[in-house]
């Protein structure tokens, strides 16, 4: 076997937070010109050791390699310097500012006299927004994007540093098939003009795919490295998580009765208020039933979903809960009668960064602890550690700050803060953006548990696989419209793809029913 | 690894240590050093009357804090405090001195003293209320919104008082309205009214900040507004009632000034709402939100008072006096920002050893 050309090397990286030791000696070897993938459960170390390589945090003990030579980045300029740039997990953008003015930032391109040269920035940001097949403007504020765009902005940010070294921490946890097959042919072109690539995925058939070498942490250790041509999909669930996976399946336990119901809703897309983002919606979810709503980007689902929390305001049309109307109730109204939402972005929408992992957990039920206006912590502390082990949050203690969690433990957070609620109805927008296999399955197995006990679930989903085992029913969206009612167990992964798509798509309500 | 951890004794006084203070209690250093520096420079000033005397000043600073401290902590600001301390003493001498009359007759009635403060109360609550409502309803930047009526509080007390000022606000036997100097003139156990307020204030609104539901959601609110909003946080209700309250911590000062003072004048506060801020700062609390105590925002008031009234005794011109406030806050807000990080790997390393 010829030794292959490594670029970047990692020797012995330990990193410890505290009494975390979130890297236990890992050693990690980047191919030149290939795309290595990192596999690993939620907290098993994937960011750190990203972090560590693009220079943000330093590591505890170990040392790094670049093209031979002993390297120690003091910060990520350095790293930057080197021709090293990050896709970062959790998005990094200043929303106040432009397309343009993210994807520069610190890097202006200047002209003669030092003053920023703006025509030039804009060209290079439409090249490469064409380069991925995206029409977002220079001029746009990021700010007013949409997350999957937010995403994309994030992406080109890297590609316009011209890095030889490019790292990709879960870069489609936002975007749509589509905009994840363009990803890839632009992965590819980059590899052709000789750029490494590492490759964080929770999507693993695609991780898998674009793969030219493996690595598996589980638990903080870097437990198997192979080419990918020499490993499959079961093999690597089986080294992450160290045992068989299983995929979520839903059980049939819709009951009759009517939990949540939406009758004619019609809702204006709130960044361009002409335009609808739902026209004429309905729907029906009964206890015990798990109901996907399957779509693109852009179809309209965080819309729909934001205004039955209570977020946005419809036009027209009803939200009943039980039988009864709820539009006209505050967010914190809709919760104590018993809807809830696990939000899009769990950064802007879910979490208070400043807060505790308790603290956070409890904050939707917070009253519920009061006695004569006093908040009784013990029960509270009872709850919020039942709810941790309910939805198997990775964290030290609940007195831990919430930033100093994984990102798909993060998630977990918000769910359990859902869930702590005592909802009659969940609704949840991409509940497992960034979460592991393991924890998806358990997840959707948490809410099929739920709803065993007369839960209603509707959750919102851009990953046809999970559309298609985790719900009893699927509402395929489509430009603001159900293009098709569908049961998974009798239709085809490409019919409710083909549902989707806004351009095929024709009103198929009931097909394979 | 938990099982070592769990093999450590715990020490009961382990909230307390040294290196604690150090990090957690940049306020604290800085008053420990004021009160060494001026003992060392004047014999007089640890006198326990000059102490006392001190202390009522700090009273005064720490009420209009512990307001503001609640409105920054949700990211907001309240700059019409001073001018809400000016309106109340004025209020309170135009009813003392010229009574209410009851609209459509000759009859003026002279309200006794308690409803003077009940109502002086309410008018803070009311221009509270007013800021609360501009900012939640009308979207108005709590800063505009606040410049805005630090004018037109003023403005009205100046018109109210006719721009004189109310002296020799005693009240008359025969009128019934008598005793209002004893807010600011009164002692209990040795210590002025003022004091009292402050202490009593300052421990209801510790309860308010960590024990009850409306604490929790002004933290929230602060650390990411939208994520509270989702979360089922009133938003507007809680900012309109921080406004409030600071509204009603401002008139209670201006009580309490007019009180020792016995006089109202419209002027009085300005610029109030400045070392408010200041304290609330130095006291660790973050202008962005989300972070801040009581205990801080007090030792805040302290530091600012007893360095005030220490350059006084001292002998130190009032010019050099604001030079060296001014560059005590700068000092004191710079040191935090060292202190944060340092102060957060404390804070891993013990959430990580709590299990
Ligand atoms: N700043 C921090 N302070 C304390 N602990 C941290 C910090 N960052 C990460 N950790 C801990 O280190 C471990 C590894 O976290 P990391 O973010 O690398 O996981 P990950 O593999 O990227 O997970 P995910 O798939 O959820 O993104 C976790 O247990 C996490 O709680
Ligand atoms: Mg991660």
């Amino acid at each position: 076997m010829s030794q292959p050309d490594v670029v970047l090397r990692a020797k012995k990286v330990r990193k410890e937070y505290g009494l975390t030791v979130a890297l236990n000696d890992v050693d990690f070897d980047l191919v030149r010109g290939k795309v290595t993938t990192l596999f690993g459960e939620n907290g098993a170390g994937k960011s750190t050791l990203m972090k560590i390589l693009a220079g943000i945090e330093r590591p505890t003990s170990g040392s790094l390699e670049l093209d031979g030579q002993d390297i120690s980045f003091s910060n990520s300029t350095h790293a930057k310097s080197h021709g090293i740039s990050i896709i970062h997990q959790e998005l990094s953008l200043a929303p106040n500012l432009t397309v343009r003015d993210n994807m520069f930032l610190g890097s202006e391109i200047r002209s003669m006299g030092g003053r920023v040269n703006y025509t030039a920035e804009n060209d290079k940001v439409r090249e490469i927004m064409k380069r991925l097949q995206h029409n977002i403007r220079p001029d746009e504020l990021v700010g007013d994007l949409r997350l999957g765009q937010q995403q994309i902005v994030e992406i080109a940010r890297a590609l316009a540093s011209d890095a030889r070294i490019l790292i990709m921490d879960e870069p489609t946890s936002a975007l749509s098939n589509v905009e994840i097959e363009i990803l890839f042919t632009v992965i590819e072109d980059l590899k052709s003009h000789g750029v490494s690539i590492i490759y964080i995925s929770h999507h693993l058939e695609e991780a898998l795919h674009v793969a030219d070498y493996i690595y598996v942490l589980r638990d903080s250790n870097m437990i198997a490295t192979d080419e990918a041509k020499n490993v499959d999909l079961p093999g690597i669930v089986r080294m992450m998580i160290g045992r068989e996976g299983v995929g979520a399946t839903a059980l049939d336990q819709k009951t009759d009765q009517i939990v949540l119901e939406i009758r004619n809703l019609t809702i204006a897309d709130p960044s361009n208020p002409a335009r609808l983002a739902i026209d004429n919606f309905s729907l029906k979810v009964h206890a015990g039933e798990v109901v996907c709503l399957y779509g693109q980007m852009g179809a309209g689902r965080t819309e729909l979903l934001e205004t039955i929390a209570g977020r946005l305001h419809q036009i027209s049309g009803e939200i009943l809960l039980n039988g009864v109307d709820i539009s006209g109730l505050t967010i914190g109204n809709r919760i104590k009668t018993g809807v809830a939402l696990v939000p899009e972005d769990r950064q802007r929408d879910g979490l208070v960064q400043l807060l505790t992992v308790g603290h956070n957990i409890s904050l939707s039920s917070v009253s519920d602890f009061v006695k004569k206006f006093i908040m009784r912590t013990n029960p509270e502390i009872v709850s919020i550690e039942k709810k941790i082990q309910d939805v198997r949050v990775k964290t030290s203690s609940h007195k831990s700050l919430i930033t100093s969690l994984s990102g798909g433990n993060q998630q977990k957070v918000v769910i359990g803060k859902v869930l702590l609620t005592g909802p009659k109805a969940i609704i949840l927008d991409e509940p497992t953006r960034g979460i592991d296999v393991g924890a998806k399955a358990e997840i959707f197995q948490l809410l099929t548990e739920q709803a065993k006990h007369g839960l209603a679930v509707l959750f919102a989903t851009s990953e046809i696989s999970e559309a298609m085992t985790a719900a009893n029913r699927i509402v395929v969206l489509s430009k603001g419209h159900i293009s098709a009612e569908m049961d998974p167990k009798k239709v085809s992964q490409p019919d409710v793809m083909a549902a989707a798509d806004d351009k095929t798509s024709k009103r198929r309500i009931g097909a394979g029913a | 690894m938990s099982n070592i951890v769990s093999k450590v004794k715990k020490n009961p006084f382990a909230g307390f240590t040294f290196s604690k203070l150090l990090t957690e209690g940049r306020a604290f250093i800085a008053l420990a050093v004021i009160i060494v520096v001026f003992a060392y420079l004047s014999p007089n000033y640890l006198n326990l009357s000059n102490v006392i005397v001190m202390t009522r000043h700090v009273g005064l600073n720490a009420l209009l804090a512990i307001g503001m401290l609640l409105v920054i902590l949700t990211a907001g600001i309240d700059l019409s405090v001073g001018s809400t301390v000016g309106l109340s003493g004025v209020l309170a001498g135009f009813m003392l001195m010229q009574g209410i009359q009851v609209p459509g007759t000759h009859t003026v009635l002279y309200p006794s003293v308690w409803v003077i403060v009940v109502l002086c109360l309410f008018a803070g609550a009311l221009v509270g209320l007013l800021n609360g409502i501009l900012i939640t309803r009308f979207k108005v930047a709590p800063f505009i919104t606040t410049l805005g009526t630090l004018y037109v509080v003023r403005g009205t007390a100046l018109l109210i008082a006719k721009g004189e000022t109310f002296n020799d606000m005693t009240g008359k036997p025969e009128l019934g309205n008598t005793g209002f100097n004893v807010l600011g003139l009164g002692k209990f156990l040795g210590l002025p009214t003022g004091v009292w307020v402050m202490i009593g204030v300052a421990l209801l609104t510790a309860v308010l900040l960590t024990k009850t539901v409306f604490g929790r959601w002004l933290y929230a609110l602060g650390g990411n507004e939208r994520a509270a909003e989702l979360s089922g946080v009133p938003i507007k209700r809680v900012k309109i009632w921080v406004y409030t309250l600071s509204g009603v911590c401002a008139a209670a000062t201006g009580l309490i000034i007019a009180s020792e003072l016995t006089a109202g004048a419209p002027q009085t506060g300005q610029s109030y709402e400045l070392n408010a801020i200041a304290a609330v700062v130095i006291g660790g609390a973050a202008l962005s939100g989300g972070r801040g105590h009581i205990r801080g925002t007090l030792l805040g008031a302290f530091v600012i008072g007893f360095l005030g009234d220490g350059l006084v005794i001292v002998g130190v011109s009032s010019f050099w006096q604001m030079v060296i406030q001014g560059a005590v806050i700068i000092l004191a807000v710079a040191l935090d920002e060292a202190q944060q990080s340092s102060k957060k790997k404390q804070k891993l390393a013990k959430a990580a050893s709590d299990k």
